[in-house]
């Protein structure tokens, strides 16, 4: 399963991309995976605020409908429009064409929270147990 | 597999009736009209007439007969063969419940009717929620409430009406991560907020997490008991002391009530909201998603949040009334009759009414639902009760329980149990062994249909991975049963191959799950007449 270096992910199986106090925000291969077939997503509206660890929007699949935790707080800068008319790019491509939202960060410090590629990894195969 | 009921047969294909459409077909002979021709443009506004209707089916009666016969046959039901759908319990819906809710003097009832020509139908839901109150220990019930959920928003709201009349609104409810997805969802629709809190490692609740999150901004708890690992909750007491000290009620969500029928009541764990699934517990049809019905009880403290109308019983003087109509307890001398509210004024339907409708409720969240109710559903859960009595009611929680039980020692050797401990009215499984093997719970499930039972629920509770979630009620014997581990067991050993293209002998093999809910087509247009 690839979870690549530049990233930072989250707990709740949220990745991020940092580039200056942006982020870009999707699910991991873990969590899409574990999803299966992704059929809906809701995202919030441009405009709106986001807090870390709290829930920014949900992910049906064929099995589940799961929330989306914010792995940080700010404004949500941009959205991917794509996602409503094929939620199928989260599976195929969760880390590149499956981005979900864009956020200004509003405290950069938070980013200290979040666990490397290699942390994450450990944590998911000891969540399976 | 010879000896199992799937078997491939004749099934016809049927179109959707508009394709069977042939111009100038008819079902029904009109007779001409014997008064005068109106135009519709002279009596309606044009910009609401129709000058076409497209695709209007034009069909014979036997056209018709055999479109929706045909149909039926692709159906699976419980009157089919068994349907272990976990957490729905399906179980046998008898007969006579369908023959009382056929008497005329119910079938024909209208809701507009006066109370005075309505009093059987008012004593039936009358004694229907005294019946209720009784089996789940609670003081008071409505009947009002469509389905489970209307259940769970009516309890959410009485909650926080209560608290918005002390002055002192609370936000939050607490939530275990077993819960069905309509617990947060109703607490989110009562302007709650929900808030998650773990089970314990044997799968139920512990008193130390329900403490570390209860505080005086918390409403209560929402709980299942059973829950919905099929684990009785066995901290549900000292969990009810430490909601009812901090001011908090606690909501059991009463999906899994089967497994409690006549054996332990609600009420006597602290519980002091419940809804009934009179569609689950009582036999009534769960018919296509609806029509259900979601009655829930409180203890007198919610009594006042009710919904309106409610029922009473007026106090009747025999010398004057002749023939009263006790209610018949349910269960020896001790089932108490509600005490009636005061002031109640005579009303339209004059002094012959015995029960009738009080609307005078300040403190009330309201009408929940047109008129009374899913009444239909009610006359039958009623007939449920009154065939089984107590006695026959205890049988039914005893018998759906050792059945569980019996599936989840049968299973077992096959399949992963994450939680390896006495269940009540459902087992969980996961397909860890499978999955080794290169199939899952969802081919399982398929699979299972080319043996000729319904698949289990699938893929909750989200608690286990992949879960299978088997539920086969009281209604199977010991064959039957033995029929269902026979064939989990057959799958469990089979190719991967067959098990992953399951189902083979269906109508239509595997479905797009994934098309089906990204790209739905929901409405027939004659452009895609096929």
């Amino acid at each position: 399963m690839d979870f690549p270096k530049e990233l930072k992910y989250h707990k709740e199986h949220c990745w991020v991309k940092v580039e200056g106090n942006r982020a870009l925000i999707g699910i991991t291969e873990h969590a899409q995976e574990e999803l299966g077939d992704i059929v809906y997503v809701e995202l919030p509206e441009r405009g709106s605020e986001t807090e870390q660890d709290e829930s920014f929007g949900t992910v049906e699949s064929a099995k589940a409908i799961s929330e989306l935790f914010a792995p940080v707080s700010g404004h949500v800068v941009d959205i991917n429009d794509d996602l409503a008319d094929q939620p199928e790019l989260i599976n195929d491509d969760p880390y590149e064409s499956g981005w979900m939202i864009e956020i200004e960060m509003s405290d950069t410090s938070e980013l200290k929270n979040l666990l490397t590629a290699d942390q994450y990894k450990k944590y998911i195969e000891e969540e399976k147990g | 597999m010879s000896n199992y009921i799937g078997t491939t047969g004749l099934v016809m294909n049927e179109p959707l009736i508009f394709e069977r459409s042939s111009e100038g077909k008819r079902g029904i002979d009109v007779p001409k009209s014997d008064v005068g021709d109106v135009r519709p443009e002279e009596v309606i506004p044009t910009d609401l007439l129709r000058t076409n209707i497209e695709g209007f089916p034009e069909v014979s009666e036997v056209d018709v007969v055999r479109h929706f016969v045909r149909i039926s046959q692709w159906n699976y039901g419980v009157d089919t063969g068994m349907y272990p759908l976990g957490s729905c319990t399906m179980k046998y819906n008898p007969k006579v419940n369908e023959d009382i809710a056929r008497l005329p003097g119910f079938a024909r009832t209208h809701p507009y009717q006066p109370e005075g020509l309505s009093q059987g139908a008012l004593q039936l839901m009358y004694e229907l929620e005294r019946y209720l109150a009784e089996i789940s220990g609670m003081d008071s019930v409505t009947l009002q409430p469509a389905a489970g959920a209307q259940g769970e928003l009516c309890g959410m709201l009485m909650m926080a009406a209560y608290f918005s009349k002390t002055g002192k609104p609370r936000r939050k409810v607490i939530i275990p991560d077993t819960a069905h997805g309509t617990n947060p969802a109703s607490v989110t629709l009562a302007g709650l907020t929900a808030v998650p809190v773990k089970t314990g490692h044997e799968g139920i609740l512990t008193p130390d997490a329900v403490m570390a999150v209860m505080d005086e901004d918390t409403a209560g708890i929402m709980i299942t008991n059973p829950n919905t690992l099929g684990l009785f909750e066995r901290h549900i007491k000292e969990i009810s002391d430490i909601v009812h000290k901090k001011g908090g009620f606690v909501y059991c969500d009463g999906a899994n009530m089967n497994a409690l029928l006549g054996i332990a009541r609600l009420g006597d764990m602290g519980v002091d909201v419940v809804h009934m699934n009179l569609h689950k517990t009582f036999s009534t049809p769960h018919g296509g998603g609806g029509p259900g019905a979601g009655p829930v009880g409180v203890k007198k403290e919610l009594e006042p949040f009710l919904p309106i109308p409610r029922i009473v019983k007026k106090n009747i003087n025999p010398v004057t009334f002749p023939h009263p109509h006790p209610t018949p307890p349910l269960e020896g001398e001790g089932a108490k009759e509600a005490p009636l509210p005061q002031g109640e004024d005579e009303g339209e339907g004059g002094s012959s009414c015995i029960y009738k409708f009080i609307y005078d409720s300040p403190d009330s969240i309201g009408r929940l639902r047109a008129f009374y109710g899913n009444f239909g559903v009610l006359v039958r859960a009623y007939a449920y009760i009154r065939a089984m009595g107590p006695e026959g009611l205890r049988k039914a929680g005893e018998m759906a329980v050792l059945n569980a039980n019996y599936v989840k020692e049968g299973l077992k050797s096959h399949y992963h149990l994450p939680y390896n401990q006495p269940c009540m009215h459902e087992c969980v499984f996961s397909d860890k062994l499978q999955l080794e093997k290169g199939f899952n719970t969802l081919d399982i499930a398929k699979r299972l249909m080319d043996y000729g039972f319904h698949p289990p629920t699938v893929y909750f509770p989200l608690v286990v991975h992949d879960a299978i979630m088997i539920e086969p009620t009281e209604s199977e014997d010991k064959a039957g049963l033995d029929g269902f581990i026979d064939a989990m067991k057959r799958i469990a050993e089979e190719e991967p191959e067959l098990v992953r293209s399951a189902p083979h002998k269906t109508r239509v093999g595997r479905l797009d799950e994934a098309k089906a809910a990204r790209k739905p087509v929901l409405r027939w247009r004659p452009s895609v007449k096929g």
